[in-house]
């Protein structure tokens, strides 16, 4: 099962799971992450320690995709 | 679709992306500008104690004043390390548990010990807290602060520092980049400033610091 989650307020929020079988969730999973994107957040896929990818569009293979917020200096 | 760039750098499109020589530039002229506001402190402090003993209370004024201002950067550095309100809650309870899933069981602990996450890049070993964060330089000796925060004020502390976990590893040199670095001096003059929890932490990235450091001999 993979999901896509979204850091909030509420520590995170499960925004979509789906198997690569399960071509109806894989479909709204895209479309959840696009309407996410559209909202200004960015996804990334961690890869362990020192390596993230940032994706642009939903990497259907991977287990977990994590949306957050932009970041700035202070 | 992967990118590697953080996109956070469009907003800061004049800022020289960091690498290796330019952290090095940056730590001297820190240096420099360190000595050049000390050494005329000092120096007035013995020439007039020289001149007119008697003018020696004015001295210290002067030597007190010389102490002070490379502390007042330091403390200014070691703020990006200090808790900050809103570290429980189910929220930061749910936040700490994907923290913990996303770095490894040594940077886990530490974590929960100290509230500050530690991650091992190519520019040095991180120290990340909800408003900022530390680049002890390899050998331990150097560290960098940097004043950089998600844009989320709503966020309990775990997913603030994940925020900045994820954007490390997507693009360590820019985000060190997008950063504002309010310190780069001595290791010891950030730890004096910093409470017990975030003093281990920064030992601990120091240690790693040195011990990459002999993995990896740097010029």
């Amino acid at each position: 099962m993979s999901r896509l989650v979204r850091m909030d307020q509420t520590g995170h929020t499960t925004v979509a799971e789906w198997t690569l079988d399960d071509a109806p969730a894989v479909e709204a999973a895209v479309r959840a992450f696009r309407a996410e994107l559209d909202n200004g957040y960015f996804a990334v896929v961690s890869e362990g320690e020192g390596h993230a990818e940032q994706v642009r569009e939903l990497p259907v293979d991977a287990t977990l995709v994590i949306l957050r917020r932009p970041i700035a200096g202070g | 679709m992967a990118t590697t760039a953080l996109p956070e750098l469009a907003r800061v499109h004049w800022r020289p992306r960091t690498n290796e020589q330019l952290l090095i530039r940056t730590g001297r002229l820190w240096t420099a500008s360190t000595v050049a506001h000390t050494i005329p402190f000092v120096g007035g402090a013995v020439g007039l104690t020289a001149l007119l003993p008697v003018l020696a209370p004015v001295s210290l004024v002067l030597l007190a004043h010389a102490w002070a201002i490379p502390e007042l950067y330091a403390s200014r550095g070691a703020k990006v390390l200090r808790p900050r309100r809103g570290a429980s809650g189910p929220a930061e309870r749910i936040a700490a548990g994907l923290l913990g899933d996303l770095v490894g069981h040594g940077a886990r602990e530490l974590y929960a010990r100290t509230g500050v996450a530690l991650e091992r890049g190519s520019l040095g070993v991180w120290l990340l807290g909800q408003a900022g964060a530390l680049l002890i330089r390899p050998g331990g000796r150097r560290v960098n602060c940097y004043c950089v925060k998600v844009l989320d004020s709503s966020l309990p502390p775990s997913d603030r520092i994940a925020h900045l976990l994820l954007a490390l590893r997507t693009d360590e040199a820019g985000f060190a980049t997008v950063a504002n670095l309010s310190f780069s001096g001595a290791r010891w003059r950030v730890r004096r400033r910093l409470d017990r929890p975030a003093r281990e932490a920064l030992d601990a990235a120091g240690a790693e610091a040195r011990r990459a450091a002999g993995r990896t001999p740097r010029t």
